[in-house]
């Protein structure tokens, strides 16, 4: 943890503090899900999300238990592994 | 094939305690990266690669000092929006510690890994990033020249155009026919013919209800198109009359003199004619010798680089990316998967398979939305859809939901603009 924790020490001054270690696909949600907590925009800011919170509305959508507009669809392009490890990177980004 | 955090470490201390001086791949995963095109590929992409490896060397490569986005210009053509709305500078990307070249690129030395600027300066690369966007292809449609564009704007490219658009708009009579015609795939924005359609549409019925609009297409099927049809039937029966293909929707010359589409069986005068033409990867494309006999650039959807010049990769619409479409997003989603994989080879590392999403709302009139999105992974040259993912909006929803993805679409602009110019 103290390599991550450096590794974002690095990258802290830099515009988006993105880590080398983004599992696939984890890149792409910030088209919709701003980084910057500026951004005035109804979908949720996954930077500051709890791990489990994220990985339980991923599994929703891709069930249809929770309504969607675009995330229903989405949600159904990643296994459960590939939705918690996106999960899990999104829960360790600075806030 | 990930590079470890202690290497990553390692290296990052490495090239804190070397001269700059010293050659910039002797030091590990440092070294020069040119990226061409400041958009919403090349200008993520360059923010990206500063973000990964702050060590870098980052030059951005852009002709324009301004930015002017296509995604919303369409709003701007019906006076929803004022272009202003649509320009970015490169001021973030300057603050984020890229260099940024207000300059044309003229020339890529693929042997000597250099890029030539207007001005004669050469640059040397150890990898390229070539994210031209479209140009038009002005051989594509006979009768369409740059002087013909003068008068039937194809608003492709925002700017000067999208203001001339909307001038004949404004200033065409109550009662007079506009035609768009749209071209045969591929091209840059899929569904922005038939958004821009609706908007028009839209125009037409709350300012000069008594004009019609005539889509004059090369293909029979289009995206989200029952969305759009129903939208159609719903909202500008009267008004809007869509000609495929096999109607005899193809235009096959445009005479600008007299504002004339001409197709097979046909000849329609246009009080205002938009030509959406056929396009092709921007210029620096094939001067790089990345563009194959279609005028896309084919590249290897793990890494993004060229099949057909090493070193060099391409993002964004002028590639060859088999189910991602020509959009902002997918530019975007590509970019940041680019600048990952450059990073890593620069370090001797493999680049790792991505995932890509693609979401793409178009406006049908001021309060509905609608939507296509689509997950991505690579499989041989191209990227295919993953089975069961995507899709668009529902067939049948309760206006709420029109206006959410309205709302959504919205607030993605302010997303991706903010992500890709900071």
């Amino acid at each position: 943890m103290k390599l991550i924790a450096a590794t974002f020490a690095i990258l802290l001054a830099a515009p988006a503090a993105w880590a080398l270690e983004a599992p696939p696909g984890a890149m792409a949600c910030s088209g919709c899900h701003a980084t910057s907590a500026s951004v005035d925009t109804p979908a949720p800011r996954l930077v500051g999300m709890k791990a489990d919170d994220i990985l339980a509305a991923m599994l929703a959508f891709r069930a249809g238990a929770r309504p969607a507009t675009v995330m229903d669809r989405i949600a159904k392009g990643f296994t459960e592994s590939e939705a918690a490890a996106i999960a899990q990177w999104y829960a360790t980004q600075p806030n | 094939m990930r590079i470890t955090r202690r290497g990553l470490l390692a290296s990052a201390a490495a090239g804190a305690a070397t001269s700059i001086a010293a050659p910039a791949l002797a030091q590990g995963a440092a070294g020069r990266v040119i990226v061409i095109g400041g958009g919403f590929g090349g200008a993520a992409c360059a923010r990206f690669l500063k973000a990964l490896d702050p060590r870098l060397d980052v030059t951005l490569i852009e002709a324009n000092p301004t930015f002017i986005s296509c995604p919303f210009s369409n709003e701007v053509i019906v006076g929803l929006r004022e272009l202003k709305e649509q320009e970015f500078g490169y001021d973030g990307l300057r603050k984020a510690g890229v260099k940024v070249a207000i300059q044309s690129a003229t020339g890529v030395d693929a042997a000597a890994r250099s890029v030539t600027l207007g001005d004669g300066t050469k640059l040397p690369y150890d990898r390229l990033v070539l994210s031209p966007g479209v140009d038009i292809n002005w051989t594509g449609l006979p009768g369409y020249t740059q002087a013909a564009a003068e008068r039937m704007p194809h608003a492709w490219k925002a700017g000067a155009q999208t203001l001339l658009l909307r001038r004949q708009l404004e200033a065409m009579h109550d009662g007079g026919t506009v035609v768009i015609s749209a071209p045969a795939n591929p091209f840059r924005c899929p569904p922005g013919p038939y958004e821009r359609a609706s908007l028009i549409a839209w125009y037409l019925k709350t300012k000069k209800p008594k004009s019609k609009l005539i889509v004059l297409d090369a293909k029979d099927a289009f995206s989200k198109q029952r969305l759009f049809q129903n939208a159609w039937k719903a909202l500008y029966p009267d008004i809007l009359e869509w000609v495929s293909l096999s109607s005899g929707g193809k235009v096959n010359a445009v005479e600008p003199d007299s504002l004339t589409l001409v197709t097979d069986f046909n000849r329609f005068k246009a009080d205002v004619a938009n030509v959406i033409p056929p396009q092709k990867a921007g210029e620096i494309a094939a001067l790089a010798g990345v563009t194959d006999r279609s005028g896309w650039c084919p590249i290897d959807p793990v890494s993004f680089e060229s099949k057909l010049q090493p070193g060099m990769h391409v993002i964004g619409d002028a590639a060859v990316m088999g189910a991602m479409p020509k959009s902002a997003f997918a530019a975007n989603a590509q970019a940041k998967a680019c600048a990952d994989a450059v990073v890593r080879l620069l370090a001797g590392d493999k680049p790792i398979e991505p995932r890509l999403i693609n979401t793409c709302y178009s406006i049908v009139q001021p309060d509905y939305g609608i939507s296509v999105a689509g997950v991505y992974r690579p499989q041989k040259d191209l990227f295919v859809d993953i089975e069961g993912a995507g899709g668009v909006s529902p067939i049948e929803a309760p206006a709420t939901t029109r206006a959410m993805e309205a709302q959504l679409a919205h607030g993605w602009y302010k997303t991706i603009t903010s992500e890709t110019f900071g």
